[in-house]
C-alpha cells in the first residue's frame, strides 16, 4: 500500500450487459485487500435493459464519500466508445482515459435518427487528456472469451495503479468462479501489457 | 478481524440475521429489494415476498405481538402503501423487536418520486435510525431490534440509494447482544393490541410518554456524535450526507445524528452554543432544520443545499467553500451533447413488445403502471399514457370511464402481474362492482421482472425457488365480478388483436391476461427460435417493424431512410416482426 494524500477516483462506463459492475467489484476488492479503504457506487435496476452503467470507485487513506464530484476522476475506463465521450467532463485536467473502441448503438442511432460518434477517440485526444486505447472484444477473444474485455481493460488500468501485479492476480482468482480463472487471467494479462495507443 | 466489503442491503440482511430476525419480509423495490434477497442466501430465518408493503408490515408485527423479532423491508413509496398499519403500530408497540426499513430513492434513480421518509418518523412518531455507511447499517441494524424491544415501539431504519447500493468496508466483529431478547409467546393483552378508542387514548398519551423517554435516551445515544473541531462552523447532518460533509469541510465541527427521530435538543443546544455559525446539510426536505428553528435556533440550511435532487460533496463545497468552483454544470453540455441519450429499453425478445406495438397503433389511451411496462412511454412506442403508483391505471381508466362515455373504445388500463396482485384487485373490484365497462390487460410475464425478478403469488415459486400455489386468474377475476376474462398470447399478434378489438368495445367489465414469460427468468421456459432476416428486395421500407423498437431491428449502417436489417446474433426469434410486416418481406433463417 502507498501513502496517498487524497482518495484517487476511477469511474467505469459502459452499457448493459458489458460487466462493468463485476469490473468494479473485482477493483474494490482488490483495493481493499491491498489495505485500502475503499468505497464503491453505482445504481442497479436498470441496467439490463440497455441503458447506461456508471461506477464510482474510490480508494484512499480514508474516504468518505461514495460518489466522486464531477471533473475530479482521476481515471476513466469506459467499455463502450460513445459512454467515455458522454462522461469526459467528469474527468480532472490530468486525468487519464482508457477506452474500449467497442461501439453499442442507441436504439435513436440504430434507425438513423441520432447519429453516433464513431470519431470519439479524435474527440477524446483533441481535450487533450492521457488516452490508452483498446480493442477489449479482440483482445478477449484471443485470451479466449470476447465476454471478458472488461478484465482486459481492469487489466490496462492495473499497471496505472499502486497495487502489486500479483495482488491483482490473486484478486482474479479469489473472486472467479474456478472454470473462468484461467480466461480472466490471461485477459488481465494482455491488458496490463497492453501497449496500445498512448499519449496527448 | 474479517474485513469485507458490504452494500448497506447486505449489511441490513447481516445484522438482521445477527439479531436473530424470525420473520424477514417486505415487497420488491429499488433500492430495497437486495435486502430479502440477501437474507434468503445466507439463511438462517424466514424470509418471504409479501404481496404489498401494508401486508409485510402487518405480517411482521403479528410475528411481533408473538414475542418474535421481525422486519420488514421496503423502499420509499412502499411506506406510503404500509402507512396505515404504520400509524397505529406506534401506539401499540411491539413484543419482539420490529424494524421497518424504508430505503428512499433522492434523485429518483428508479422511483416515481423522491418523497423524504424522515417525514415519516416524525408524523407517525415512530424512531428512526439512518445510517452513513455499511459498517454503521450492520451495527445500527443489529440494536435496532432490542432498541424496539426496550422502548416498546417499532423502528425505522432509513437508507438511501448511496448507503443502499453503495458499498464499503465493514469490521465484522463478532456481536454480542446486551440486551435480552424477550421471551416469544403469545398472550391477550387487549388494551394493548385492540385500538379501539377507549384504549387507543390512553395509548396515544402512553405513545407521546415513549417519545420523551426515547428522546433522553438520544441525548446520551452513541449513534449522535459531536465531532468538534473549528468553532466558527458547525455542521448539523445525517446519513450519507455526514460523508459529503466530511469531504468538503475536514476543519467544521459537526454534530452527527443518527438516531434521527426523536432528536436530542440538549445535545442541539450544546452544540450550537459551541459554534459561531449553524448549517444544516441535509438531502431533500428541510427536515432537520425545521426541528432546530422550532427550538429556538438561527440555523441555515435549504437557502444553501438544493431541497430536490442527490447532493455530494461538490455540492456543500459550491455552499460554504468560498474559493470553490460553483460553475461546473455548463461543462456538462459541451460533450454530452454529442452523444445521443441511452435511456433503458425492453429486452429482446421482451413479451411486452407485442401488445404495446398494437395499442400505439390504434392510438388508444393507456392508463398505465409500474413496472417494465412503463418503458413503453418512450419512442417509438409511445404507449404509456398516465403512470402515478402501483395500482393506479386500473383506476385511471375506470374514472375516465366513468365519466366520458364517448371515449369507451379508446381507453385501456395496463398492469403487470406482480404488479396486479400488489395493488390491481381492488380496481376491478370497483370496475365491476360500479359496472364500469373499462378493459383491463394484465400483462403477466410471471415475475416482478423490473427489480430484478422476484417471484410473487402469481408465479408459483417463493423467494427460495421453491415450487408453492399459483394465482388462478381466471377464477380470481371472475370472484373479483368479472365476467369476461381472457387469457392470450403475448406472442400472437392477431389472437392479441381480436381479443383487444372485442372486448374494448364490450358494454361491461373486462380483463384480458396477456401471457408470456420475461426472457430474463431462469425459473422456466421462455420463447426462443431461429432469428429472422429482412428481405431487403420485397421490403417496402414502410417502418412497421421498426415501430416494435426492438434493438434487434435497426436501419442499414445507422443511415436514416435506409432499409431495416435484423442483427441476427441479437435476435431471440419471438417472431412478431415477421408477424406485423404486412409485405412477407422478414422470415425465418434455418
Amino acid at each position: 500500500m502507498v501513502g496517498l494524500e487524497r482518495p484517487i477516483n476511477i469511474l467505469i462506463v459502459g452499457v448493459g450487459g458489458q460487466g462493468t459492475i463485476l469490473a468494479s467489484e473485482l477493483l474494490a476488492h482488490v483495493l481493499m485487500t491491498t489495505g485500502y479503504d475503499v468505497k464503491k457506487s453505482e445504481v442497479h435496476g436498470m441496467s439490463q435493459r440497455g441503458g447506461r452503467v456508471e461506477s464510482h470507485v474510490r480508494f484512499g487513506q480514508k474516504v468518505y464519500s461514495p460518489l466522486i464530484v464531477r471533473g475530479e476522476v482521476d481515471y476513466l475506463v469506459g467499455f463502450e466508445l460513445g459512454e467515455t465521450l458522454r462522461s469526459l467532463d467528469w474527468i480532472d485536467a490530468q486525468g487519464k482515459v482508457i477506452t474500449d473502441t467497442k461501439a453499442v448503438l442507441p436504439y435513436t442511432s440504430q434507425v438513423g435518427e441520432a447519429p453516433y460518434p464513431f470519431d470519439a477517440v479524435e474527440k477524446i485526444r483533441e481535450r487533450g487528456h492521457d488516452l490508452i486505447v483498446v480493442e477489449g472484444e479482440r483482445m478477449a477473444g484471443e485470451a479466449g472469451d470476447a465476454r471478458t474485455a472488461n478484465i482486459v481493460l481492469i487489466g490496462a488500468l492495473a499497471r496505472l495503479l499502486p497495487v502489486k501485479r500479483d495482488h491483482w492476480e490473486r484478486g482474479i482468482s479469489d473472486n472467479m468462479p474456478e472454470k473462468f480463472v484461467e480466461t480472466n487471467l490471461k485477459a488481465f494479462r494482455m491488458g496490463y501489457e497492453h501497449q496500445g495507443e498512448r499519449g496527448r | 478481524m474479517k474485513k469485507v466489503l458490504l452494500s448497506g442491503n447486505e449489511a441490513i440482511a447481516r445484522g438482521s440475521l445477527d439479531a436473530g430476525v424470525a420473520l424477514a419480509t417486505g415487497y420488491p423495490g429499488t433500492p430495497s429489494t437486495e435486502i430479502l434477497e440477501n437474507i434468503s442466501r445466507l439463511g438462517g430465518s424466514k424470509p418471504m415476498w409479501a404481496p404489498n408493503e401494508k401486508i409485510a408490515v402487518e405480517f411482521a408485527s403479528g410475528a411481533s405481538f408473538s414475542g418474535y423479532r421481525a422486519l420488514a423491508a421496503m423502499k420509499h413509496v412502499g411506506v406510503n402503501v404500509a402507512a396505515d398499519p404504520l400509524f397505529t403500530l406506534a401506539y401499540t408497540g411491539v413484543k419482539g423487536g420490529l424494524v421497518v426499513v424504508t430505503a428512499d430513492d433522492p434523485e429518483l434513480h428508479s422511483s416515481q418520486n423522491e418523497q423524504d421518509n424522515r417525514r415519516y418518523a416524525a408524523f407517525a412518531r415512530i424512531p428512526m435510525l439512518e445510517p452513513s455507511d455499511s459498517q454503521e447499517t450492520l451495527d445500527f441494524t443489529r440494536e435496532a431490534f432490542g432498541l424496539s424491544e426496550r422502548f416498546d415501539i417499532p423502528f425505522f431504519l432509513r437508507t438511501t440509494t448511496r448507503i443502499s447500493h453503495g458499498k464499503s468496508i465493514v469490521r465484522q466483529a463478532p456481536w454480542e447482544e446486551t440486551s435480552m431478547p424477550v421471551r416469544p409467546g403469545l398472550e391477550k393483552d387487549p388494551r394493548k393490541y385492540v385500538m379501539v378508542p377507549a384504549h387507543a387514548r390512553l395509548k396515544h398519551a402512553d405513545l407521546e410518554r415513549r417519545i420523551s423517554v426515547i428522546a433522553e435516551f438520544a441525548e446520551t445515544c452513541r449513534f449522535n456524535r459531536m465531532e468538534m473541531a473549528d468553532p466558527d462552523l458547525g455542521v448539523v447532518t445525517s446519513g450519507i450526507s455526514y460523508n459529503y460533509v466530511k469531504e468538503a469541510l475536514p476543519d467544521a465541527s459537526v454534530l452527527k445524528l443518527g438516531l434521527v427521530f426523536p432528536l436530542p435538543t440538549d445535545l442541539i443546544h450544546r452544540f450550537a452554543s459551541l459554534c459561531r455559525r449553524i448549517v444544516i446539510v441535509e438531502e431533500l426536505e428541510p427536515y432537520l432544520e425545521e426541528w432546530l428553528a422550532f427550538i429556538g435556533l438561527k440555523v441555515e440550511g435549504k437557502s444553501l443545499i438544493p431541497r430536490f435532487g442527490e447532493i455530494d460533496t461538490g455540492t456543500v463545497r459550491s455552499a460554504l467553500v468560498p474559493s470553490s468552483n460553483k460553475d461546473i454544470t455548463p461543462r456538462e453540455t459541451a460533450v454530452s451533447g454529442d452523444v445521443p441519450q441511452r435511456p433503458p429499453i425492453m429486452c429482446i425478445g421482451c413479451p411486452h413488445r407485442g401488445i404495446f406495438h398494437l395499442l400505439s397503433m390504434k392510438k388508444i389511451f393507456v392508463a398505465g403502471d409500474i413496472g417494465c411496462y412503463t418503458l413503453a412511454v418512450a419512442p417509438p412506442l409511445n404507449a404509456i399514457h398516465t403512470t402515478v403508483c402501483m395500482g393506479a391505471g386500473i383506476n385511471h381508466a375506470a374514472g375516465i370511464e366513468a365519466v366520458h362515455e364517448q371515449e369507451h373504445g379508446s381507453v385501456v388500463a395496463v398492469i403487470g402481474d406482480s404488479t396486479f396482485l400488489h395493488s390491481g384487485m381492488g380496481g376491478v373490484l370497483n370496475m365491476a362492482f360500479n359496472r364500469i365497462p373499462a378493459t383491463v390487460l394484465i400483462l403477466d410475464n410471471l415475475t416482478t421482472a423490473m427489480t430484478g425478478r422476484q417471484d410473487h403469488p402469481g408465479s408459483g415459486f417463493d423467494i427460495q425457488g421453491n415450487r408453492t400455489r399459483q394465482v388462478d386468474w381466471e377464477v380470481l377475476l371472475k370472484g373479483l365480478g368479472v365476467e369476461h376474462v381472457r387469457l392470450v398470447d403475448a406472442y400472437d399478434m392477431k389472437q392479441m388483436t381480436e381479443a383487444l378489438d372485442e372486448e374494448i368495445r364490450r358494454d361491461a367489465p373486462s380483463v384480458i391476461v396477456v401471457r408470456g414469460v420475461c426472457m430474463l427468468v431462469r425459473n422456466r421456459p421462455v420463447k426462443t427460435g431461429n432469428p429472422f432476416q429482412i428481405h431487403a428486395d420485397i421490403c417496402s421500407n414502410c417502418g412497421v417493424c421498426l415501430n416494435l423498437g426492438c434493438p434487434a431491428i435497426s436501419r442499414k449502417d445507422a443511415l436514416e431512410g435506409e432499409k431495416p436489417v435484423i442483427d441476427a446474433t441479437q435476435c431471440t426469434g419471438c417472431e412478431l416482426c415477421f408477424q406485423v410486416c404486412r409485405f412477407d418481406a422478414i422470415e425465418g433463417i434455418e
